[in-house]
């Protein structure tokens, strides 16, 4: 799960700190150039691992959050099968939090330090998960809509500059679009249900369409970062053509489940061969990331929570493999 | 339907009832512990942790859906793993009374895995042997299942136990609290008597003493103490439950009770 280009939240980048070299500012570039992977031991501009550290530890914690709002539904899920379908799903979140946080390590930060930085605010998450989910079909909305925005923003991703992050993302996107097409199946199967789970299935569809489309990010006249990132091979298309390629896969799935998508302007232009929807209300795409969303306190509270509750545990943990340490040595 | 019964043929409605009745014992006992493992996901000490109890859960549910659909087969009453999972209620439920019990912090879910894996392992060996093949079959599989769940909770016992001031002390007050539980494990009735008598099931006496003294070991190794005997109340294997277990079902069967007959 995630993103909604995670990598426009940030300062602007200095493209080469002081002290470092033009010549290896100019040798790394020409190997991006080249499409050669960066790896962990090569040379980088400062500017470049902290992009990388802040935009896979914003999508790490986007996975991890993500957790939450479909967690929720474990113990409700309507069949055995969707219950233990949904478990597997998001198990794979959270493992897909550890490949990105261990890929992030790779850059000289420790996974206690960036789930510091979560616990306390300072990081971001992908804001789509401080969208509640009400009703089995958010469940299936999820699938279908954010993990579909997700995957059209992280396939580009598996061919990143940066090869741990890239690895990462292979794996990553096998895995979403399984995601994908299970939610799209609990819509379906709703779709294809009584009265009252078609109307729960277009209120879903209702509540997440345009978060969903907001996913991608700020429009590319306001993106800050787009220009460095693609020079860095971070990032590959803008906000916009990935935002388009979304809604031109996913309104004609909409209109095969018979559901209407929750924008009166959306049309097909014949010229452009695309849809074209109505404007974006960025003002709630901006209260959400600010942290006035509907689920902002109790996703991070949640996140909290688990972890002071948690505490004893992991030290004891700490405290046994020490004993256990000791003891090996005393017995040598 | 198992040699053993098909043999005794369909006049032996008792052996009918009984295996009918075993099967889902078997099945509830891991629904009913699936489901509140599914509670943590999310909510676990550490990511690790987290992806551990998910596994856990998974796998138990996995057995109940092979049990349950195979109570539904010998019921004969075209209920199949959803109708039989969201559609009884707690009296109609036999799982053991300590599956059911709430999760509390991490060493009381952990105690309560380690004390129902260790029985798990024991009956699930046993079954592998069983005249009914479908069982055998459920148990082989289950059995490697139940040996990973079985490494995990028993190293955390210990990692518990042996850890530090505060987890020792929460570990042993989880055992203190759920050891109540334990007695039902092995308590026998008609039913278990019958799938005795016909090599279904393994003598519940020879399992108890496999488990107590895999059980013992382990506390030994995390510095625990086990609590005496005590009598008990509750016999969930005989629809006789502790509160919680109509919490558990009240939420996991909401969809299915609220939209009666649609399909998901």
């Amino acid at each position: 799960m995630y993103t909604q280009a995670l990598d426009t939240h940030g300062k602007e980048p200095v493209v080469a700190a002081a002290g470092e070299s033009a010549a290896h500012a100019a040798r790394f570039q020409s190997r991006v150039d080249a499409d050669e992977k960066i790896e962990p031991k090569d040379w980088m501009p400062d500017a470049y691992r902290q992009t990388l550290i802040r935009q896979i530890s914003q999508h790490a914690h986007s996975e991890i959050v993500g957790m939450l709002p479909e967690g929720n539904w474990i113990t409700r899920a309507p069949s055995l099968r969707r219950k233990a379908v949904l478990i597997a799903k998001v198990q794979d979140e959270g493992g897909h939090g550890m490949y990105l946080y261990s890929a992030a390590e790779t850059l000289g930060v420790t996974r206690d330090h960036l789930f510091e930085q979560l616990l306390s605010g300072a990081a971001k998450y992908s804001s789509i998960f401080n969208y509640p989910t009400l009703t089995w079909a958010d469940v299936g909305a999820i699938g279908w809509l954010v993990d579909g925005a997700a995957i059209m923003n992280q396939i580009p991703i598996c061919r990143c500059s940066y090869g741990p992050y890239a690895r990462a993302m292979v794996r990553i996107c096998k895995e979403e679009s399984f995601h994908q097409r299970q939610g799209f199946e609990i819509m379906l199967t709703l779709a294809q249900g009584t009265a009252a789970q078609r109307l729960m299935a277009q209120e879903a569809l209702n509540h997440w369409w345009w978060p969903s489309v907001m996913m991608f990010g700020p429009s590319d006249a306001d993106s800050k970062h787009t220009a460095q990132s693609m020079r860095w091979k971070i990032k590959r298309f803008s906000n916009d053509e990935l935002r388009q390629k979304f809604i031109d896969v996913t309104v004609p799935q909409a209109h095969f489940l018979g559901l209407t998508i929750p924008d009166a302007q959306l049309r097909w232009d014949e010229a452009t061969q695309h849809y074209i929807g109505g404007p974006i209300d960025w003002s709630e795409f901006n209260a959400v990331l600010k942290g006035n969303g509907p689920c902002n306190r109790e996703r991070l509270q949640a996140r909290r929570t688990a972890w002071e509750a948690g505490r004893w545990v992991r030290e004891a943990a700490s405290a046994h493999a020490e004993k256990l340490a000791a003891r090996t040595t005393q017995a040598a | 339907m198992s040699r053993a019964v098909a043999a005794a043929a369909r006049p032996d409605r008792a052996l009918h009832e009984a295996l009918l009745r075993y099967v889902l014992r078997l099945g509830d006992t891991s629904l009913v512990l699936g489901q509140r493992l599914g509670e943590w996901v999310g909510h676990a000490p550490t990511l690790e942790e987290d992806l551990g109890l998910a596994n856990l859960a998974l796998d138990l549910i996995g057995q109940a859906r092979l049990l349950l659909t195979y109570a539904g087969e010998i019921e004969g009453r075209e209920r199949d793993e959803d109708a039989l999972a969201y559609l009884r209620d707690a009296p109609e439920f036999f799982n053991l009374a300590l599956a059911e019990q709430p999760n509390g912090d991490f060493g009381c879910t952990i105690v309560r895995q380690w004390l129902m894996d260790s029985w798990q392992l024991e009956i699930y060996t046993s079954l592998q042997e069983s005249t009914d093949s479908r069982l055998a079959a459920i148990a082989a599989k289950a059995l490697k299942e139940t040996r990973y769940h079985y490494r995990f909770s028993s190293g955390w016992l210990v990692r518990l136990g042996d850890g530090t001031a505060e987890s020792h002390e929460r570990v042993q007050r989880a055992v203190d609290e759920l050891w109540r539980f334990t007695g039902e494990l092995f308590a026998a009735d008609e039913v278990d008597e019958r799938m005795v008598a016909v090599g279904i099931a393994p003598p519940l006496s020879t399992a108890e003493a496999h488990w107590s003294a895999r059980v013992d070991e382990d506390l030994r190794a995390a510095s625990l103490k086990r609590p005496a005997a005590q009598p008990y109340p509750w016999h969930g294997k005989r629809g006789v439950h502790t509160e919680h277990l109509g919490y558990v079902l009240a939420e996991m069967q909401h969809l299915q009770r609220t939209y009666p007959g649609a399909r998901w």
